[in-house]
């Protein structure tokens, strides 16, 4: 449960350390000798059956599905698959998915929840596929409908992230009852990089974008994404693959059993419930937002921090369109 | 609420607000005019990004929108801070916008059917989806759920909010799957794509509406430029990801014109909230004919008309609503 690389040093950390020890998770997280779902699951499982084909377009080889026997019980296993040489990364598009990969998981998993096996998925991907040919065949609806076809199964769902799990493209397939997290892996909203390009302006800054997301395993334990941490042998997952499987292996059957046990229909409404209540707000004391009249200083903050580039003359009483167009 | 300064402007100082250039054919539109035709250029057919308030006064009948959840106030959960710490940049969008956060949600009347709708602003911090933009779409979703109404949402967003990390990711789920429970109960959701609609709203409930509407020429897209760029080097061609491109690939099932907008919504609606009919087993006669019941209640609040009538109704209340909008519209640059 404990990350021994950050989590008792880098919230006390000088930033500069904390930038570098959060980068190198990071790294781990992306280091490609980590097991991917094939690997987990040649360790793991007794039986294992592929199926291939969203029924619609084609196969996608960045993540795989299918049929598994593992400590006897019959699971479905959906997961992403990264290469860990070259060539298989190219065959595997870099472990980037097109909608068909998140078309066949929802294939597979009407399966799983029709002929009355759990799901189990595993995370890592940097995102989806960002390209034309995935943004053309509604790599978004893909997402959405796979999210929403999540939200309502009627089949107990673990997920466990192994590595990156990058923005929406991990969260095809991450909507659980349980979502475990190895140590060394990173979830967040969007890529480190994607994050510092836009609010820094600068590709330079993703450490300080990874440490501000609070990318880290023990980081998205605390805030209740992640439900609990397993914790890595050795140096690492990718040193010792096996172990690695094991510690999974054992947390996740043991989840699945108890899973197992919540009659279904609760199971879907506190599934439903978890993924309702996340995200705090608050209530503010006045039904509308800011007050009419505001002091000075607030109008001129106000003013230099929504435009910055302020037109030469002040006399300006409206925010909107004009304005507001070069967001 | 924009910003006001503390000092009048010298009488003949030239309003810089008069004038909007188009980005669509560079013509210098009189603001006046543009409010007129809904801030679309009379020349080009630009469609300006318009302030959430804007949009829901174009689509309901006028005067029925009341908002809900008006107080949600979004927080800073993570202490994020980049080149500003984000409860300044909030400060600075509400300043701005007048607005809490980046959505409105309530409950109004289109063509004399009551409806939920949730309106999304891109003046604040690009329209991203935080918690309170989550809870607002899944509010409104829950309202149309519990009241049998058809859902509205008009999205204009950046995709979800980085600020708030991965509780902005799960804002996908929570909203996907309160819109999963208004699909099983045949309640209706029309989804409007405007400019843009980007990143993780495009990839939650945006694109999963019964019918889906975009306006011209608007950027929709999952992969934002930057990150496209970043990663894939592939020529994009002209058109690339813009309503037209989503309609040809059939994610979008029409593109309609501003102008065009509430008479479209009104006429889907006329057909997908089912009549009552009596006792030939139609699975919606049920929630139909309770609709039916919150609507007679709602047009008579507004003035007396019958259910039979509202078909006709609304298309005079139109006319009047709109001359009444434009004649206001007109009148705020002076304000």
């Amino acid at each position: 449960m404990v990350d021994r690389l950050l989590g008792r040093t880098h919230a006390d950390a000088a930033p500069e350390d904390a930038n570098a020890l959060v980068w190198a998770h990071v790294q781990q997280a992306r280091n490609l000798k980590r097991p991917h779902t094939l690997e987990l699951l040649n360790a793991m499982a007794d039986e294992f059956v592929e199926l291939h084909g969203d029924r619609l377009f084609g196969d996608d080889t960045a993540i795989v599905a299918g049929l598994a026997r593992i400590a006897g019980r019959r699971i479905v296993v959906i997961g992403f698959q990264k290469g860990q040489d070259t060539e298989e990364n190219i065959r595997r598009n870099f472990g980037l998915p097109h909608p068909e990969g998140y078309r066949k998981a929802m294939r597979v998993m009407d399966l799983a929840e029709r002929y009355s096996m759990p799901i189990l998925t595993f995370v890592d991907v940097q995102g989806a596929f960002p390209g034309a040919a995935a943004e053309e065949r509604g790599i978004a609806e893909a997402i959405a409908k796979s999210v929403g076809l999540m939200t309502r199964l009627r089949t107990p769902i673990v997920v466990v992230i192994t590595g990156e799990g990058g923005s929406g493209g991990a969260l095809g397939l991450a909507v659980g009852d349980v979502v475990l997290a190895l140590e060394n892996s990173i979830y967040s909203v969007i890529s480190p990089e994607g994050c510092a390009t836009i609010l820094w302006r600068s590709s330079d800054q993703s450490q300080a974008a990874a440490v501000a997301m609070k990318v880290t395993a023990a980081e998205q334990h605390e805030l209740g994404i992640v439900d609990a941490v397993i914790e890595e042998p050795g140096e690492g997952a990718h040193t010792d693959p096996a172990e690695t499987a094991r510690r999974i292996k054992e947390i996740v059957i043991e989840r699945l059993d108890a899973l197992g046990r919540i009659p279904i229909d609760d199971l879907v409404e506190s599934r439903y419930k978890r993924y309702r209540a996340y995200g705090p707000y608050t209530i503010a004391d006045r039904p509308t937002a800011p007050p009419e009249r505001i002091g000075i200083a607030d109008r001129l903050r106000g003013l230099l921090a929504a435009r910055p580039s302020m037109p030469p003359f002040p006399g300006s009483r409206r925010a909107d369109p004009s304005s507001r167009e070069e967001v | 609420m924009p910003v006001r300064l503390p000092f009048r402007p010298r009488r003949d100082a030239y309003p810089p607000d008069l004038w909007t250039k188009c980005p669509g054919c560079a013509e210098m539109l009189f603001n006046k005019q543009l409010d007129k035709t809904l801030r679309v250029c009379p020349n080009c057919g630009h469609h300006f990004r318009i302030p959430a308030r804007t949009r829901i006064a174009q689509l309901v009948d006028s005067g029925s929108f009341v908002e809900r959840d008006a107080n949600l106030q979004p927080v800073d959960s993570l202490g994020f801070v980049d080149l500003k710490p984000y409860p300044d940049r909030l400060v600075a969008a509400q300043l701005s916008t007048g607005l809490r956060d980046a959505a409105i949600w309530g409950l109004a009347a289109m063509g004399g059917r009551p409806v939920s709708m949730c309106v999304m602003d891109f003046g604040f911090i690009g329209g991203s989806m935080g918690a309170v933009v989550g809870e607002k779409v899944a509010r409104a979703g829950e309202a149309a759920l519990a009241e049998r109404i058809p859902l509205i949402i008009v999205s204009s967003s950046g995709g979800a909010r980085m600020q708030e990390g991965t509780y902005a990711l799960m804002q996908l789920v929570k909203t996907l799957g309160v819109l999963e429970r208004v699909r099983e109960a045949r309640v209706p959701f029309i989804s409007v794509l405007t400019d843009p609609t980007t990143g993780g709203v495009f990839a939650s409930f945006a694109v999963v509406g019964d019918v889906n509407i975009a306006e011209p020429n608007a950027i929709i897209r999952f992969a934002g430029d930057r990150v496209s760029a970043g990663t894939i080097s592939e020529e994009l061609p002209a058109g690339y990801a813009r309503s037209e491109f989503w309609f040809s690939h059939g994610f979008v099932d029409r593109i309609v014109a501003r102008a065009h907008l509430r008479d479209e919504i009104n006429s889907l609606l006329a057909f997908l909230i089912a009549p009552p009919l009596n006792g030939s087993g139609e699975p919606m006669a049920a929630p139909a004919s309770r609709s039916r019941a919150f609507l007679s209640a709602l047009t008579g609040a507004r003035g007396g008309e019958t259910n039979g009538e509202s078909r006709n109704g609304e298309s005079r209340n139109g006319e009047s609503r709109n001359g009444e909008t434009s004649a206001s519209r007109g009148e705020a640059p002076r304000g």
